[in-house]
């Protein structure tokens, strides 16, 4: 990057407006969509600061800033002349921001004067009381104009700032947010290490943080960013510097402190803490097991929710006793391995006819097999033994003998899920590093060759099918212990495309990354059914999904925490042009062209 | 006396186009035999049938005495045949050491359950793949070792990815190696060298060698016989000096001669 250089800045009335129009426009139907769809509304019930901001607001002010900051960037290619960022940019964020503010101006003025709200169903009085937050019309489109147009600015000026101011800010900013959103798990652990006080004192009686606290939470935020700038990254190189017994040691430290944290906090947190692990534990199994299926054989499976469903009806009809055709009764253990045993041959009966199909086809045919099952049991023909769509209830909890978790509690189903979490984590890791996780990842490479080079390529993929089914059956059977029901449509579609997008945004490949993904996703937006930190968010956190998705797909398509090997493959040309700087390539190309001049010479 | 390989009036047909028709010979335990043909020649398709990626129209092919029709390439493969791509199909992602290590799976054995218990026979195992795979590598010198073993197999040169495929090859402990077009797109220092490592296959490795070529002096060089194609028929086989007078070869590659033309 040091290539570049810098003309002095442009002119700062000399804007590109065709760019500041089309951001712009870009920026007011976003602004138009997310009202429609309900977001501010709905989200205006969680407040960050009490009562100035609210999660409704904030939905709607990150548009701004992200299009003045995205109107404001220059791209800058190596050898061309690029202006320092300046006054210019400031005011291209800003005419961004007033041209989207349009956007809100209209629908004020529409909802104003019209009523669509049949088609529309967000589309009214709550909508406008709230845009205008009840002061009226021209209160309300004059607020906008100058909110939109400050919030470009704020956001084209992050170019202008040192990167340590717009560290401060960001982490600040950031930070403040997260602080609020976090709230409820805070509440929670603050009873367990007795710190109510400090949350009385952080947060308003009614939620969000306190104008006062707020500003503190920000400024310590910042001070503890610009305190830890660069000391997280270089511990970071220094431990991957060492080598031999060193490196083991301080792994057996870490891997220590890990597990002594993930054991010891949730005796101090609270139900609600130790049931949203737990959820974001269920689909982390999900995710692992889909995570070697679609991650390290290159199998795109659109039904693994079928494996899941398997695990928790065989432990239901096992285990309870309501079962309607046969109710043996038998404990939580046994029935664990008998569904998991149940889910293995699933796997093989479902990856069997689908295995020699490749790509697009085996997605059509598993996304059919993932419902079929789903629609077996919710059947009138298999009534009789599954309980159709009352499902089956009454499943008792988990019963190990010196021990008895109930689904009610909390604490004991996360010990459960951790200890299974950490079982397929562990699996996971050895497969990967087996002669078995080797032939998957030849198989995602080049199915043909891998054949030829002596995989029984079919025999693999089986076991690739069966391995993910176990792990799914985990999830199942725990899931169903913990709820105490299960009925057909705990085990939609949905269920398979959450957690396919969990690995997708964590990482396809990586363990860690799916363990990422998990938390922020299931942990944040929450599963499908299961409610996360944001539970305001409701049905809306598939539109997140969906955005998240294609973002992902256009900024980071290897996911939040890659494998080396993933990101390697999507830049390729980076890693290679690095060869090129550190010497280690190999240019054979003028060599090349002398020897085929040659060996025509010689032909018979 | 047996074959190690041996060809049964060989055919293979894609819709109408006859690949490969009436193709009879065999291969004995130690040699190195070229096929050589002018493009299109049926010589790709011929390696395909045996390896198990074509199903031949009819014929058959014994490998030992035993039918090799019908099995799927992994199980060609076991039996120990193994080969190299003629547009160089390597693990790219895979590092070069995973590329090799790879190769051996069906020379072993290990599980699921060796994996997940960490069982000595499972480490003795991995310990002996990961030796096996850097004594093959070292094969070539030093351009694939050291720190190369953990960079992805993309950033090869193509010539080394050449290297790095016989090594996959050889890493399959094979009886019979094909080799198409091993030398294709080196330059002659490079060509002369793999020529002669060529030679050692057979003789360090004991390995029976069938080997595609395009360059004469590679074909001159190792092979003790020369097979040619042409249009899916063989048109001559016999020693290189045989083969490189017979007429129907020159006409072949260069066309029928002026005066018989009229
Ligand atoms: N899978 C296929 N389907 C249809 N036709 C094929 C197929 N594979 C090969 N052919 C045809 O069979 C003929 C022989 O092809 P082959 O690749 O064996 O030639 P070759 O001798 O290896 O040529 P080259 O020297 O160019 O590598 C060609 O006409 C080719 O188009
Ligand atoms: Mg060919």
């Amino acid at each position: 990057m040091t290539e570049i250089k810098m003309a002095p800045a442009a002119k700062v009335l000399d804007q590109d407006w065709r760019n500041i129009f089309r951001w712009g426009a870009i920026c007011a139907i976003t602004l138009v969509f997310i009202s429609l769809v309900g977001m501010p509304a709905k989200l205006d019930l969680r407040l960050i600061i009490n009562p100035t901001l609210s999660l409704g607001y904030v939905s709607l002010f990150w548009i701004p800033v992200m299009f003045g900051f995205v109107a404001s960037t220059h791209i800058a290619l190596e050898g061309m002349e690029v202006s320092r960022p300046g006054m210019r940019d400031v005011l291209t964020g800003l005419f961004t921001g007033l041209t989207g503010s349009f956007g809100l101006v209209l629908l004020i003025l529409g909802m104003n004067n019209f009523d669509i709200t049949d088609p529309l169903v967000n589309w009214g009085p709550p909508l406008l009381d709230l845009l205008t937050t009840g002061r009226g019309i021209g209160t309300g489109i004059l607020g906008w104009m100058a909110a939109s147009a400050f919030l470009g600015m704020a956001g084209a000026s992050l170019h202008v700032l040192t990167p340590l101011l717009r560290r401060i800010v960001s982490s600040a900013i950031l930070g403040m947010i997260s602080i609020a959103i976090l709230e409820d798990a805070i509440d929670d652990l603050s009873e367990g290490f007795r710190l109510e006080w400090l949350v009385d004192l952080i947060y308003a009686k009614r939620g969000g943080l306190t104008n006062k606290s707020a500003i503190i939470v920000a400024i310590v935020m910042a001070a503890v960013s610009v305190l830890a700038q660069g000391k997280v990254k270089k511990a970071k190189a220094n431990f991957f510097a060492l080598e031999g017994p060193a490196r083991k040691k301080w792994s057996v430290v870490l891997f220590a402190g890990t597990a002594a944290v993930v054991i010891i906090l949730p005796m101090f947190a609270g139900g609600y803490v130790n049931s949203l692990l737990a959820n974001v534990g269920i689909f982390l199994l999900l995710a692992l097991g889909l995570n070697i299926v679609v991650g390290l054989a290159g199998i795109l499976d659109l039904g693994y929710v079928a494996f899941f469903a398997v695990g928790g009806y065989s432990t239901a009809v096992l285990t309870s006793p309501q079962s309607p055709w046969f109710a043996p009764e038998i404990g939580f253990v046994p029935a664990l391995l008998v569904s998991v045993v149940l889910a293995g041959i699933a796997g093989l009966a479902i990856g069997a006819p689908v295995i020699r199909m490749r790509g697009d086809y085996l997605a059509i045919v598993t996304l059919g097999f993932g419902e079929i099952i789903r629609l077996l049991f919710m059947s009138d023909f298999l009534k009789p033994y599954f309980g159709g769509a009352q499902g089956i209830v009454n499943v008792p909890g988990v019963e190990l003998g010196f021990l008895t978790i109930s689904g009610t509690d909390p604490k004991g189903v996360f010990y459960l899920v951790l200890a299974f979490s950490a079982l397929a984590i562990y699996i996971s890791w050895r497969l990967q590093a087996s002669r078995l996780g080797r032939s998957w990842m030849a198989i995602r490479e080049d199915e043909q060759v891998a054949e030829a080079m002596g995989i029984n390529t079919v025999n693999s993929k089986l076991m690739a099918f069966v391995v993910g089914a176990v792990l799914a059956s985990f999830a199942g059977s725990i899931m169903v212990a913990r709820v105490g029901s299960v009925f057909p449509n705990s085990f939609m579609i949905l269920v398979s495309i959450i957690i396919l997008v969990v690995v997708i945004v964590g990482g396809m490949g990586s363990i860690p990354g799916v363990i990422v993904g998990s938390f922020v996703l299931i942990g944040v937006l929450g599963g499908p059914r299961q409610p996360g930190l944001l539970q305001e968010f409701g049905q809306l956190k598939l539109l997140i999904y969906g955005a998240l998705l294609v973002f992902m797909m256009l900024k980071r398509p290897e996911g939040l925490v890659p494998s080396a090997r993933r990101s390697q493959e999507l830049h390729q040309d980076e890693f290679l042009q690095d060869a090129w700087f550190k010497g280690d390539d190999e240019a054979d190309g003028s060599d090349e062209q002398t020897a085929s001049a040659e060996g025509e010479g010689a032909s018979v | 006396m047996s074959h190690l390989l041996e060809i049964k009036d060989l055919q293979v047909t894609f819709g109408g186009l006859n690949a490969l028709s009436g193709l009879n010979f065999h291969i004995d335990e130690g040699e190195i035999v070229s096929v050589i043909g002018p493009n299109g020649a049926g010589k790709t398709t011929f390696f395909n049938t045996i390896s198990g990626l074509v199903e031949p129209t009819s014929g058959d092919i014994l490998f030992e005495d035993e039918s090799i029709r019908g099995l799927d390439p992994n199980q060609v493969t076991a039996l120990g045949i193994a080969r190299t791509f003629q547009n160089v199909r390597l693990f790219p992602n895979m590092t070069i050491m995973e590329n090799v290590m790879v190769a051996q799976h069906c020379r072993t054995s290990q599980n699921v359950i060796g994996a997940l218990f960490q069982t000595k026979a499972f480490k003795k195992e991995e310990e002996e793949i990961r030796e096996n795979a850097k004594e093959i590598l070292s094969f070539f010198g030093s351009r694939l070792v050291g720190y190369r073993l953990d960079q992805p197999a993309f950033v090869l040169s193509y010539a080394n990815r050449r290297r790095l495929e016989i090594a996959r090859a050889m890493a399959t402990r094979p009886r019979l190696m094909l080799l198409d077009e091993p030398v294709a797109g080196m330059n002659p220092k490079e060509t002369a060298e793999l020529t002669e490592l060529i030679g050692q296959l057979r003789s360090e490795w004991g390995f029976t060698i069938v080997m595609i070529e395009h360059d004469m002096r590679v074909v001159r060089d190792v092979s003790d016989r020369v097979v040619v194609l042409d249009h899916g028929v063989p048109i001559a086989q016999g020693s290189y000096d045989e083969v490189s007078i017979n007429p129907d070869v020159v006409e072949a590659y260069l066309g029928r001669p002026v005066e018989n033309k009229s």
